[in-house]
């Protein structure tokens, strides 16, 4: 646990809203359990457990998630569906040319990103290589619209399904970067993403509680600005707060803090789309 | 954005006046983690330092720090000690060196540096080279942190 003595002692004098550490709520999303706690991987040194950023979110936004009818992410979802059957580019196909279901990629998020011929590519550059090389058409921006409508109608086919990405082989130097990445301080603040997300899950951060910074859901859905949010948004979001210059959306950084991310999850249930605030 | 500055006008104008003999980020001095002299010479302004400690985009002290005396204020982080009877625990020399540079009292803090202006990596173009607070502001919040007594 990392709760601080002087934190009981704030929850006492009657301040920040009282919020301790993560609540022990349990998600079912359409009827189906989802493990959103579960023991921390071996190569965690400093974390005994893992917990979805499910279990930091308010009982009203949790609640968001649990109905795909009242999840605002599926409006999105259903413009992916829209996508896939959309033909574009000179070779005059769409996705469902080639691939018969979308439900054949069942799996894919939980193993993503992964080495293919010695690369790191994550899902939209294996979305962006169907666009260029089989389509002939225009790749589409990381963190675009239609981009995130597709990561999540893709991600969505294997939801519930427990985070397993390979982080030994091929995978390990890339793996070592990312965990580099996330123990280095930067920005003015000089903060790493551990100060936050490892020794300071569950506190309020000024109005905002702490989570693991898990990416188990994405992309989400943020009630802050009403779209879906990719994985390197988020991570560009957290180091502009502290004042850091971010890495380039799609760059070999954040691909390697993604899988680093993703093996810290390892077990967690995919939840895309996921509601956060 | 550009700089620290940009809070209350009292702040600004107090911080222009001094400006020309504050101590330099990279000159301040440390003797066993204190600063015995004000940094810019002059004394801290309470009121504009207690602005200066709930402002966002200057000290944003209450991103990780209750405090009673900002009650009006609807958030309290918590990822820090709470700042109720400070002053009864720190001194004006240990409360000054704990505002400009956290890390050389407390080894590993995730506390910002307050008056540092390098040494800290990838900084967003428009704060490179530049400290979170000014000198005066520093001074400022101290003499605010200074009002906090049990
Ligand atoms: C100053 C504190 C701070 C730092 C440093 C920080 N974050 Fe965050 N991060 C937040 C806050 C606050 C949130 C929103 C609440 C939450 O989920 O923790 C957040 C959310 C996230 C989320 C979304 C979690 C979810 O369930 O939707 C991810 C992923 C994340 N951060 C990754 C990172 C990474 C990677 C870094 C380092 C590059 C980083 N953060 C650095 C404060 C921080
Ligand atoms: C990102 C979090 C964070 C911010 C922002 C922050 N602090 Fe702190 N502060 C801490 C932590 C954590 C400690 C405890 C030292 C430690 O264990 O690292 C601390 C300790 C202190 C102490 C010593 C308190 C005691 O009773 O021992 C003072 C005084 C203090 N901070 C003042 C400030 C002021 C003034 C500001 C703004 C100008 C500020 N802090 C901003 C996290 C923060």
């Amino acid at each position: 646990m990392n709760l601080k003595k002087w934190v009981t002692f704030a929850a006492a004098a009657g301040f920040a809203g009282g919020a301790f550490a993560q609540d022990s709520n349990s998600l079912s999303i359409e009827g189906e359990a989802m493990v959103t706690e579960t023991a921390a991987p071996a190569h965690m040194e400093n974390v005994s457990t893992i917990y979805s950023g499910w279990r930091f979110r308010s009982t009203e936004t949790q609640a968001l998630e649990t109905d795909d009818f009242d999840n605002p992410a599926f409006v999105f979802v259903e413009q992916g569906m829209d996508l896939w059957g959309k033909v574009e580019g000179a070779a005059e196909k769409s996705c469902a040319s080639c691939h018969e279901d979308v439900a054949d990629f069942a799996g894919l998020r939980t193993q993503l990103p992964r080495v293919d011929d010695g690369q790191l590519v994550a899902m939209e550059d294996l979305i962006n290589e169907c666009r260029t090389e089989r389509m002939a058409a225009e790749p589409w921006e990381w963190s675009k619209g239609n981009m995130t409508a597709m990561t999540a109608l893709i991600g969505l086919q294997s939801r519930g399904m427990p985070i397993s990405v390979a982080t030994d082989g091929e995978a390990a130097p890339f793996w070592e970067q990312g965990k580099e990445l996330y123990y280095t301080r930067v920005g003015q603040l000089d903060m790493a993403c551990s100060n936050c997300h490892e020794d300071n899950y569950g506190v309020m951060i000024r109005a905002d509680h702490l989570s693991q910074g898990q990416i188990n859901g994405f992309p989400t859905y943020r009630l802050k600005n009403a779209k879906l949010n990719s994985i390197h948004g988020r991570f560009k979001g957290c180091m502009k707060n502290i004042r850091a210059e971010p890495f380039k959306e799609g760059g070999p950084e954040f691909k390697a803090l993604e899988l680093y991310l993703a093996s810290r999850g390892q077990g967690l249930s995919v939840e895309t789309p996921s509601v956060r605030n | 954005m550009k700089h620290a500055l940009g809070g209350a006008a009292l702040a600004i104008m107090a911080a222009t006046s001094a400006y020309s003999e504050a101590v330099k980020p990279a000159n301040v001095a440390f003797n066993d983690g204190i600063v015995e002299a004000s940094l810019t010479g002059q004394p801290g302004d309470p009121v504009a330092g207690r602005a200066v400690f709930a402002d966002r985009k200057l000290g944003n002290c209450l991103a990780c720090h209750t405090n009673t005396d900002l009650s009006e204020e609807s958030f309290h982080g918590e990822v820090g000690p709470p700042m109720d009877g400070v002053a009864d625990r720190w001194g004006e020399a240990e409360l000054r060196a704990i505002v400009t540079n956290s890390k050389k009292v407390f080894e590993g803090t995730i506390m910002p540096a307050f008056y540092i202006d390098s040494g800290y990596e990838r900084p967003l173009e428009d704060f490179a080279g530049t400290s979170i607070l000014t000198a005066q502001q520093v001074e400022d919040v101290v003499a605010y942190l200074l009002t906090l007594k049990e």
